[in-house]
């Protein structure tokens, strides 16, 4: 992806307008996911737990899930995806618009954690591409935070093409 | 951008493709559906809004937990009994290290056993939270949710001063507990356990009698005691039909035979029943910790034999016998004798059991998890056939399903 | 109370099974494969057994037969539980079905079925449960690797 070292430097008067223009629209985005929940296993709880009220992901603009692929744009799959559940995964992940930004929570959705046999995926990376890795078996609220406000950062950087992939 | 969508395997086959009646539709629930609890997929067939017949399909979740098993020690396989029942963990452990304890043929000590029965108590709490903060935020009361889990967060802080994790804990051992309570533990026990008396009171106050939701709970899910006894239901699923089955009172085990507590029935066995059978546990687990707080000896945490229990870490660094024991525990894990044992406790979904088989040695030949959770999905089309499409919501947050024990 | 029961079943029950033994507080009863059904349905019946537990089975690839399947029941009046186990060949690993006796046995006996290839005659919905369509092989035998999977999504190639 586009980040702002790998940006061509802004040299005339339409760039500068671009540049600004991702500014405003990347912190639009980044304040207003809509998290579509993949939630599968016991990294539920820490879901749960960090959209409620001691760690709040209100306050990130990320409280209100959607509960359809069609009208969000990060999907975060929470806990283990098994070889059963990957056809369904990758479905959701078709069914999802562009923007679309993937956070896989937990170490089994990142790796597979330490179930390596036969039956869970080792990743969810081995099928969609993901965006953020959020460690932990489960991770503790604070970390969802950081990870949140890390893809916010990530969204920030961004390319957002509105019109055509040049503005 | 992406490619264009393939076409994706079906991994299962339902029961039925075509409708029984005229004009009826077969409709896809789940598995990815926040009312299914992530992994549970219903194939319903509907007349209108109301259901003909349902097909459950679990294993979405299965995870290869009893192969896992096979190939670690008795000690290393802990963290995965954790993960079964995720919203209680420590029932887990404390189940599975008694089975194994009664293969070794070691009774653990007062104070172990004690602790156990409080920690037992204190998950059965959390997940009964859970339980119906879900139910009810599918319902849509945002706020019951809210409050129910913000003790649930107080709790699982708690025990992550005790254990260190605070959902999957793995604090359960061989022989006895990780360690000891810290200092002001059970003072901050009884804070939660007042605060949670306030916060459930005001969920009462909520919910109870209010029309909106008796509207939807009472005679939905209705299941008979017989039905429920048949297709295998345990647990507070059971005790809502009226009968007064737990395994707590019936085959005491830990240290439940001293302790002064009554067992909730409903009385139509429908879901309205199942929410005020939890609520009304959650009221006597917090009245059965606070007489274990009073009851709790001093002692030692674990059974002082070489076979299972770590030594002492004063003495692994300067003596070369315990040196060489710890190694071999932690190399070669626990030498349990050869048999077979089953045994069960209460769960906070119903009975589960663990069915062990040694061959002798440090790793399992077979450790199998009796899970509460998956035999009730064997039965739940008996409590969803004939209702409306919107009781599917209400009723099967009220089973509790837990995909991690479900599927294992 | 339990030690009662224990001795009415073995009893009535011993000559039938091929052996009877008290261990960890439960009876295990070792019968053959044809007279599963009816010593079931006499546990039920007479002795009081209404809930059925659970069936598993063990794998003992050293043995012939290589199967133990192992059906554990409960009595809510008696709050005693029994062990019937029986031993199949590899060659034809198939046994009676409970279904006609208990409504949880559909599940569970899907479940044995997934995981180590017993059949249950009688039972004709044996469809994967834990399992999905296409998984060849039977993951619980000794002699299936712990990390054959196979994938029903192909797998991407995972740029860094």
């Amino acid at each position: 992806m586009n980040t702002p070292a790998n940006r061509p430097a802004p040299s005339g008067a339409f760039e500068y307008l671009t540049t600004k223009k991702d500014e405003f629209v990347g912190w639009a985005r980044k304040f207003s996911l809509f998290p579509y929940p993949f939630v599968t296993a016991c990294c539920a709880m820490e879901f749960m737990s960090v959209s409620s009220t001691l760690y709040d992901t209100d306050r990130f603009g990320a409280a209100l899930p959607r509960f359809t692929p069609r009208q969000s744009d990060l999907l975060m799959v929470v806990g283990t995806v098994t070889h059963k559940q990957a056809p369904i995964l990758k479905k959701v992940y078709e069914q999802m618009c562009e923007p679309k930004w993937v956070i896989a929570f937990g170490v089994c959705a990142s790796s597979g954690g330490f179930y390596q046999n036969y039956a869970a995926l080792p990743g969810i990376d081995k099928i969609i591409p993901v965006d953020l890795y959020i460690p932990g078996c489960p991770p503790r609220p604070e970390m969802v935070i950081d990870g949140i406000m890390k893809l916010q950062d990530k969204i920030a950087a961004e390319r957002h093409p509105i019109i055509n992939e040049k503005f | 951008m992406s490619a264009p969508p393939t076409t994706l395997p079906n991994p299962i086959r339902p029961a039925f493709d075509t409708g029984t009646t005229e004009g009826s539709v077969i409709v896809n629930i789940g598995p990815s559906h926040p009312a299914t609890h992530g992994t549970i997929q219903i194939v319903a067939e509907l007349s209108g809004e109301r259901v003909i017949r349902t097909d459950v399909h679990c294993g979405y979740l299965h995870r290869g937990f009893e192969k896992e098993c096979e190939s670690h020690t008795w000690h290393n396989l802990i963290p995965y009994v954790d993960r079964l029942n995720y919203c209680s963990a420590l029932i887990n452990d404390f189940a599975y290290c008694e089975a194994v304890e009664k293969l070794l043929g070691i009774e653990i000590t007062p104070r172990a056993r004690y602790l156990r029965t409080l920690l037992a108590e204190y998950s059965r709490i959390a997940d009964h939270l859970t339980c119906i903060a879900a139910a009810l935020m599918e319902l849509g009361a945002m706020t019951a949710f809210l409050y129910l889990v913000t003790i649930r967060d107080y709790i699982y802080e708690h025990l992550a001063d005790l254990t260190g994790a605070r959902v999957t804990y793995s604090y359960g051992r061989i022989g006895g507990l990780a360690h000891d309570l810290p200092a002001g533990w059970l003072k901050r026990l009884e804070e939660i356990l007042t605060e949670m008396d306030t916060f459930t009171g005001r969920v009462h106050g909520l919910v109870d009698r209010n029309r909106i939701f008796i509207d939807r709970m009472r005679d939905v899910g209705v299941i008979s005691t017989a039905e429920a006894i048949n297709w295998g239901f345990t647990g507070p699923i059971l005790r809502s039909t009226g009968v007064p089955r737990d395994l707590r009172k019936d085959t005491p085990y830990l240290a439940y035979a001293e302790l002064d507590f009554e067992v909730p029935v409903g009385i139509k066995g429908d879901n309205y029943d199942r929410y005020y059978v939890r609520m009304r546990e959650i009221d006597e687990s917090a009245h059965m910790i606070r007489q274990l707080v009073e009851m709790l000896p001093d002692g030692p945490l674990c059974v002082d034999d070489r076979r299972c229990t770590f030594p002492d870490k004063q003495l692994v660094y300067t003596e070369i016998e315990s040196l060489i024991n710890h190694f071999k525990l932690v190399m070669e894990g626990p030498q349990v004798p050869p048999g077979e044992v089953y045994s069960a406790q209460e769960g906070a979904n119903g009975e589960l059991g663990f069915y062990i088989v040694s061959v002798g040695g440090g790793v399992p030949w077979k450790v199998h998890c009796r899970s509460p959770s998956f035999v009730h999905m064997g039965g739940v089309h008996k409590m969803l056939d004939g209702y409306q499409l919107a009781d599917i919501v209400p009723t099967f947050g009220s089973v509790n399903m837990i995909g991690g024990e479900c599927d294992r | 109370m339990s030690a009662a029961v224990f001795e009415q079943v073995r009893e009535h029950l011993g000559p039938v099974a091929q052996e009877a033994t008290v261990a960890h507080g439960m009876l295990a009863l070792l019968v053959e494969p044809p007279r599963v059904l009816d010593v079931v349905r006499t546990l039920r019946d007479q002795f009081g057994f209404d809930m059925f537990l659970d069936v598993t089975a063990v794998d003992w690839p050293e043995r012939e037969p290589r199967f133990d399947v192992v059906w554990h029941f409960y009595s809510t009046r008696h709050f005693v539980r029994v062990r019937v186990k029986t031993r199949v060949p590899l060659a034809d690993p198939t046994v009676d079905t409970l279904v006609s006796l208990y409504g949880s046995a559909r599940y569970m006996e899907r479940e044995c079925h997934d995981m180590y290839g017993i059949r249950f005659r009688g039972n004709d919905d044996l469809r994967p449960i834990l399992l999905y369509e296409g998984f060849e092989g039977h993951p619980l035998r000794k002699d299936y690797p712990k990390q054959k999977e196979q994938p029903l999504v192909p797998y991407r190639d995972v740029k860094p």
